[in-house]
């Protein structure tokens, strides 16, 4: 099925990788020689760089190739991830330059930071091997701490930056201590060659005690409950575009790593893997659910957000076939394109004398801004999965899919949760719409309104034309089997 | 004379990584004794996977290992530097200090 390719062609294979990691370099130079002027230069060459690099991931015929000695692999699968998390970061990029302006914080090391934790999580997504996987992460995670502590005469992004270093290096540990393991017992790190080797030596101790380590540490990644402590902290933190960046691409592509490493290398212990997947998703989504509700820092409540959303996606892999994994797709996609619409309408919170994050902030939107006050608050239901908007039909498949694999208790507490999630995000539009105004925000710079109109647009219409993203996500699912 | 096998090394790697881990939380002091538990549990690990890579008699153990020794010093320097920012903002590096913000 997958056609192991010769050491040339597993450079075009690469390509995309290969382009980005250069392009970086280049506007890296770029960034040196000319000084401060030309970042915000370097940030719209980012952007082209980042789109051109989708283009050609499209453009690459994916048909389950394996390049590099089975190190790395593309095929429908990676082809839809990578698509998505080069738009989310491309998306972020474009979002972040008013508040950069702002901020007196226009760097040319930003849109550079990203570029380079985006080909970690091309790596991510492309890997096939314990060596490469782990390199990939390393790479998008180096750049994410420095992106996190980005803001440096703050003491909250530092803070924010030491925290998240500290957690995710103990991860990586966790994640490298179970790597070892399953290196050790099954005597090879290629993710076919553990799947053989699981087959004939048959699921000894060492080996699922490897799993949950390796699985401890990808939760972390995914930030799903009980390895979830540093998110709100981060998010909170961090610079408001960095926390719009942690929420969506990275997210992304750690899922899709999660989903491709689980199934592919170890479909003979599911039965193991499947209680571990679906304590962690019980727990998350229970977790984003009720703590979200106290929470009066929007950032902080967003990060809860992600928290519950991640524990939902995971019900999807919990199912462990095909239609799970079709499921984590669609949820995923949705999920990205709530966020960027959300975290636009964060970075529009803006009064003269600078940015506020206060919930409170938000009253009286309706008549200050009618249109922005719409769509978030369409974006809010659509987080709570109200239909007919897209998050209600992604929530939708993912039950669809555990029930399909008789995980009745699963869908049924993912449903409740849901419904008491859906209380913090009506309370914002209760506060929106109902309360007294508040003072006005400064408006909204073009390029926020620009993501958040496309993004609204989106949530909003899906329900008409489901079947491309339905579609595609079905193709890139059957090519994980 | 007893020989020293597999479970020796692999009882040595678990004896550090739990050491590396105790003392990330069990530490209140210094958060470069944070550091140092990291690069613990990572040699530990290294420990694992030379262990394994002689005893199976293949050699991608030891890739491995040396992968994680070069991502291992590039953690450190980014660690230290993120260490610094934070000090010229908070004036101390003492874990009980790290708390602006709480959750």
């Amino acid at each position: 099925m997958n056609e192991q390719v010769s050491p040339f062609a597993s450079y075009v294979i690469a390509l995309p990788e290969i382009t980005l990691v250069l392009g970086a370099m280049v506007l890296l130079m770029l960034g040196v020689f000319r000084g401060r002027d030309a970042s915000e230069i370097i940030s719209w060459l980012s952007i082209v760089l980042l789109i051109v690099v989708a283009g050609l991931v499209l453009f690459i015929p994916a048909t389950g190739k394996v390049a590099f000695d089975g190190a790395f692999m593309i095929d429908a699968f990676s082809r839809f991830m990578k698509f998505l998390t080069l738009v989310g970061s491309a998306a972020v990029i474009f979002m972040s330059f008013a508040y950069m302006r702002h901020a007196r914080l226009v760097k040319f090391e930003y849109p550079i930071l990203i570029l380079l934790a985006s080909v970690g999580m091309l790596m991510m997504i492309s890997a096939n091997d314990l060596i490469a996987l782990y390199l990939g992460i390393e790479l998008q995670s180096l750049a994410l701490y420095v992106l996190a502590a980005f803001r440096t005469d703050s003491l909250r992004s530092s803070e924010a930056g030491l925290k998240y270093f500290v957690l995710g290096a103990l991860s990586s540990g966790m994640l490298l201590y179970g790597c070892s393991l399953i290196y050790g017992f099954t005597g090879t790190t290629g993710f076919s060659g553990i799947a053989d080797g699981i087959n004939t030596v048959g699921p000894n101790l060492g080996i699922i005690l490897g799993l949950v380590f390796f699985m401890a540490g990808l939760a972390f990644k995914v930030s799903a409950v009980p390895f979830h402590m540093w998110t709100p902290d981060v998010y909170e933190g961090a610079p408001t575009p960095v926390t719009a960046f942690f929420a969506t691409a990275p997210k992304v592509a750690a899922m899709a790593m999660f989903l491709r490493v689980i199934l592919s290398a170890f479909p003979d212990i599911t039965h193991q893997w499947q209680q571990i997947v679906v304590f962690i998703s019980i727990a998350s989504m229970v977790l984003g659910a009720f703590a979200a509700i106290g929470q009066r820092d929007i950032k902080r409540l967003m990060a809860y957000s992600s928290i519950g959303h991640m524990g939902f996606a995971l019900v999807g892999l919990a199912a462990g076939d095909a239609t799970g994994a079709q499921s984590v797709i669609i949820y995923l996609t949705i999920y990205l394109v709530m966020n960027l619409g959300v975290f636009a309408c964060i970075l529009a919170m803006r009064r003269s004398d600078g940015m506020v994050e206060e919930i409170d902030e938000l009253a009286g939107l309706s008549r200050n801004s009618p249109m922005m006050a719409f769509l978030l608050a369409m974006l809010f239901f659509s987080l709570a999965g109200i239909p007919p908007l897209a998050g209600f039909f992604a929530k939708f498949y993912v039950f669809l899919a555990a029930i399909n694999a008789g995980l009745y208790t699963l869908a049924v507490i993912g449903v409740l949760s849901s419904v008491v999630g859906a209380y913090y995000y009506l309370r914002i539009i209760k506060i929106m719409y109902l309360d007294e105004p508040a003072e006005k925000f400064e408006p909204m710079p073009g390029t926020l309104k620009i993501v958040l109109g496309l993004s609204g647009g989106l949530v909003i219409l899906f329900f008409t034309y489901p079947a491309p993203l339905v579609q595609a996500a079905n193709v890139a699912a059957k090519s994980l089997f | 004379m007893m020989s020293v096998g597999l479970p020796h090394y692999l009882t040595l790697a678990a004896i550090l990584f739990s050491l590396g881990i105790f003392g990330i939380f069990l530490n209140r002091k210094n958060v470069i004794v944070i550091l140092m538990s990291i690069e613990l549990i990572l040699l530990a690990v290294n420990i694992n996977f030379v262990a394994f890579s002689s005893f199976l008699g293949d050699l991608v153990g030891q890739v491995f290992a040396l992968f994680v020794l070069t991502v291992a010093a590039a953690e450190a320097a980014i660690g230290l530097a993120i260490v610094v920012v934070y000090y010229r903002n908070r004036g101390s590096i003492a874990v009980e200090d790290i708390n602006m913000m709480k959750g």
